[in-house]
């Protein structure tokens, strides 16, 4: 097709972080899919954050209202969704006046100019307006009458003026596609697909995207474009996928792989709901999910679906966990396997039911009565929530234990490419019900393997019946016993059982020196940022390894050895120091912690200045 | 095959467990096992599919003494690790024993929910109208005024009616017995089995230790007939030692009628348990000796709906013939994709 448009200039970056914020019922994170969708596709590595308020609808224009999505996308491979911002897009004052600080002097910001009339700017707590004040002149501004220019791109398709507005997203998103020359294709897709039951929305929308994009085209004032190259990732299939996603699929797999129905019991709670979402859309896999009536009937009818001899798993977050605790007890004292997920978010209490955090650390370990070991482990990235989620069911059958999978808000609704697996290098779980018992004999339900793991009889099976409950056992028989002696044998039984997992997993790895000046030991949702800022200084010849944690509970066999390897050891977590602590106490080694709670992951950033710190006063 | 196909003939010893019943001497608990062991092998179920589930409290100990499949769970949980049991193995009989504390104190609402979504399993309430294992206190069925440990001038708070609660759970299936009326204990159990959909039966039970004598007004031989009616299906309310009493509608309210002098049988209200509105039940349910009403026992209610077991199930069959069985393969391939080279 014949063009007359002028080119412009096109810079190719090695990658760019691009932050998308508005009013939360803007659509910024729909933006924001799209943007992260169509560079992953392109060949990006991606890493996304989104970030929006608890509530659903907080009054338009406040700051508390607002609403934004980060996407960081790269040529090369990248572990977190970027420190600081390349293009803001703010599509109201109060957007601007939360998000600018973030924005790189001489980024790129792009403002609905339309939005900032009084009212918007005094919802803001702006005494001057900023788009004529010169307080922005620093950054490459286009202050677009957005709002103006959207309604008259959809004009004929009969739409309401709210209705109208509504497609301002598509319009801001095809402006920001023109500026990283990505292809409109997979938003036109995505476009043809939502609304194709109402062609004159889907129309519209297309409409916007392109007007958006066209006007990058046109108007003088845009005259830069940027290009980052596709991301030279292993070989293989990709699509990016989001934590919770990630997660259903990795319970989906476990169960199929190990011959298993799969059963959810969950209560809603931010961020974990959609676990049981997608969990509920896929029924043709043998799932079944139970929306209980609150928390407590969650896990216990999970512990009611485990004693049936099914996969059985419940997801909560924080305040959920806590009133799970007394059916996690019942769990590790009737010994059956079966999934706690726990997806973290700020606390305490209701805390910060949207922001990331990783202060449940303790609630998992130790957050029952009784010495009632369970189990830890932690998923590092969006991604690895598929591999976590395996590798918590096969721990669980194999040693007949609950186990405790933590993930968090940040990695739970971030997403990153996933190397889509052959099925055939998944890890089977195999699983043996016992049958009957030799010459009539009476069956003992808690006579153990090498393991320690007790069998699991399920119902229906003649001969083998039995009961089982929240009272100590006599060893071996199951029967109830109040023996001193025995109670105390059980006790260590158990915690023992727990302890033999550390045999039957791989041995904990350190990227970097085997020795040396520092290590940085993270868990969780920050091995992206660790991961970072460990190879920036190890790049500038820097004396630091990184050594992340997967198994929080037993830890590493080997882990006391790493960590008197080093000088120092440094700790960053999202916390006042949980992992810092069970390391002490643990191996008697000093450990330094670099801590924050604000609802926000580490910057890589801070974490360089804090290792460059640490080895400079060696 | 199984050894214990449905030909085997299983008698009550077959379902006692090894273990020894530690209820005190003289508790009513002992009377329900007795009956519970003797209807079980008239159901045809074989001992391996048939699950007891309990919570805490004297009566939860329950399963112990069943050889049966067990769990002795947590305190007022026993419905929702039932729900659990029984969606993922909807195969198995499923009886969840559970008493006036654990049922409808700390575990109101998973006891409502169960009830409501009319899973297909036979809950068992044992009354005794006070907290026995915890040692005498006061319970959310105790009459207002009872003086107990932790109510030492006198309970205040309203007592509940388990079928009143059950009632307006929506259940399906609601019936009342008494731990002392063996056959009638036995029928009512056999009915509640038999249910297609979650059964509710209250059992009056005797705490010997605790609080003796509660029910001794329904129980006692002089009296029983004048403070109890045996409800039966199609029949009008009858009692008296002489069938001489009844019950009479005017207009929204029961009232206690003399047969005889103008008074017939056809001028009595005549027991429907299958009435699609739960009004009469409910109605039923609210009749109290010491409003000067006989208790109704027997089956207060069975009506026919669906089945949460069988819908969950059923929407995982629809899925599949919809959607063809799940292919993992497809499943991560979904949405669009890219390969690297």
């Amino acid at each position: 097709m014949a063009t007359i448009t002028p080119v412009k200039p096109i810079a190719p970056l090695d990658d760019a972080t691009v932050r998308f914020c508005g009013d939360s019922g803007d659509g910024m994170q729909l933006a924001g899919t799209q943007f992260t969708n169509t560079s992953a596709l392109a060949g990006n590595d991606v890493a996304t954050f989104p970030d929006f308020p608890a509530e659903i609808r907080a009054p338009r224009g406040t700051k508390a209202g607002v609403s934004g999505f980060q996407v960081h996308f790269s040529s090369h491979d990248i572990y977190t969704p970027g420190d600081t911002v390349d293009a803001l897009v703010a599509m109201n004052p109060a957007a601007l006046v939360t998000n600018l600080e973030d924005l790189r002097d001489g980024g790129v910001l792009i403002i609905n100019k339309d939005a900032f009339d009084k009212k918007g700017l005094e919802q803001a707590g702006y005494k001057t307006n900023p788009l004529e004040d010169g307080s922005l002149d620093h950054y490459s501004m286009h202050a677009v009458e957005m709002t103006k220019l959207n309604r008259l791109a959809v004009e004929g398709f009969g739409l309401t003026q709210k209705e109208a507005d509504l497609c301002r997203n598509f319009f801001a998103m095809g402006l920001v596609f023109w500026l990283y020359d990505r292809s409109l294709e997979p938003t036109l897709r995505f476009i043809a697909q939502k609304f194709g039951k109402r062609p004159e929305v889907a129309e519209a929308n297309t409409a916007s995207l392109r007007a958006g994009y066209n006007y990058g085209e046109t108007v003088e004032a845009m005259n830069t474009q940027y290009q980052v190259a596709p991301a030279k990732l292993p070989p293989g299939k990709y699509r990016n996928i989001m934590g919770n996603t990630a997660l259903a699929y990795g319970l989906i797999a476990a169960a199929r792989l190990s011959g298993k129905r799969l059963f959810l019991g969950a209560y809603p709670i931010t961020p974990a709901s959609d676990i049981l979402h997608e969990l509920a859309s896929h029924k043709n896999f043998d799932v079944l999910t139970f929306q209980a009536e609150d928390e407590i009937a969650a896990i216990t009818s999970t512990i009611g679906a485990a004693f049936a001899g099914e996969m059985a798993v419940t997801a909560s977050s924080g305040p959920g966990i806590a009133l799970k605790a007394e059916g996690m007890g019942l769990a590790v004292m009737t010994e059956l396997p079966m999934l706690i997920i726990s997806v973290q978010r700020g606390g305490p209490s209701t805390g910060l039911p949207t922001k990331t955090e990783q202060a449940d650390l303790f609630q998992a370990m130790y957050g029952r009565n009784g010495e009632c070991p369970i189990p830890v482990i932690a998923a590092r990235g969006p991604a690895d929530c598929f591999d976590a989620a395996q590798e918590a069911w096969r721990i669980a059958t194999r040693f007949m234990t609950p186990v405790i999978l933590l993930t968090d808000g940040y990695i739970a609704n971030g997403s990153e490419p996933w190397r889509i697996p052959e099925l055939s290098a998944l890890r089977r779980t195999e699983i043996t019900h016992p049958t009957g018992t030799e010459n009539g004999d009476p069956f003992l339900p808690y006579q153990r393997n090498e393991r320690l793991a007790r069998p699991w009889a399920v119902p229906g099976t003649p001969g083998l019946m039995h009961r089982i409950g929240g009272l100590e056992k006599q060893d071996v028989t199951g029967n109830v016993s109040y023996d001193p002696l025995n109670h105390e044998h059980m006790v260590h039984t158990r915690a023992k059982k727990v302890a033999l997992i550390a045999d039957d997993v791989p041995p904990q790895e350190v990227d970097g020196p085997e020795s040396g000046d520092l290590l940085v030991v993270s868990w969780g949702g920050t091995y992206g940022a660790c991961a970072t800022a460990v190879h920036k200084v190890q790049q500038r010849g820097g004396s630091v390894a990184h050594c992340h944690l997967r198994y929080l509970n037993p830890l590493p066999k080997n882990l006391g050895d790493i960590l008197k390897s080093y000088q120092q050891v440094l700790v960053p977590e999202l916390n006042l120091g949980q992992l810092r602590t069970l390391l002490r106490a643990t191996y008697l080694v000093d450990c330094i912690g670099h801590n924050k709670v604000q609802g926000k992951p580490f910057s890589v950033g801070e974490l360089v200045e804090k290792i460059d710190g640490m080895l400079s006063v060696k | 095959m199984s050894i214990e196909t449905a030909l085997t003939v299983l008698k009550p010893t077959d379902f006692a467990s090894d273990q020894d019943v530690r209820w005190c001497p003289g508790c009513g608990d002992y009377s329900i096992l007795a009956q519970m062991k003797k209807v079980l092998p008239t159901l045809g179920v074989p001992r391996e599919k048939t699950v007891f589930i309990s919570g805490i409290g004297c009566s939860s100990r329950f399963p112990y003494y069943m050889n049966t499949y067990g769990v002795h769970s947590i305190h007022g949980r026993a419905p929702a690790v039932a729900t659990g049991l029984k969606c993922v193995r909807p195969d198995l009989q499923v009886w969840v024993i559970t008493g006036d504390g654990d049922g409808l104190s700390i575990g109101g609402n998973h006891l409502m929910h169960a009830i409501r979504r009319n899973l297909d399993i036979n809950i068992v309430l044992f009354n005794n109208r006070i907290y026995g294992l915890t040692k005498g206190q006061y319970s959310p069925t105790s009459p207002l005024g009872q003086k107990t440990k932790s109510t030492p001038m006198g309970a205040i708070d309203n007592p509940l009616h388990p079928l009143s609660i059950a009632i307006g759970c929506e259940a399906t299936f609601v019936a009342r017995s008494i731990d002392t009326n063996i056959n009638h204990l036995g029928e009512v159990l056999k009915r509640a089995a038999e249910h297609p959909g979650a059964s509710f039966v209250e059992v009056y039970q005797n705490c010997n230790v605790f609080n003796d004598g509660a029910w001794d007004y329904a129980k006692d031989r002089d009296t029983k007939m004048d403070t109890t009616l045996e409800l039966q299906h199609g029949k009008p309310l009858i009692f008296g030692k002489l069938r001489e009493k009844g019950i009479r509608l005017n207009g929204m309210n029961p009232e206690v009628v003399e047969l005889g002098k103008g008074i017939t049988e056809d001028d009595l209200l005549f027991h429907d348990e299958r009435s699609p509105e739960p009004s009469l039940a409910y109605l039923l349910s609210r009749m109290r000796y010491e409003d000067g009403f006989p208790e109704p026992i027997g089956v207060f209610r069975s009506v026919d709906a669906p089945r949460y077991d069988v819908l969950i199930n059923g929407q995982i069959d629809e899925a599949i013939q919809k959607r063809g069985k799940g292919d993992l393969e497809a499943l991560f391939n979904s949405g669009d994709t890219w390969t690297v080279e």
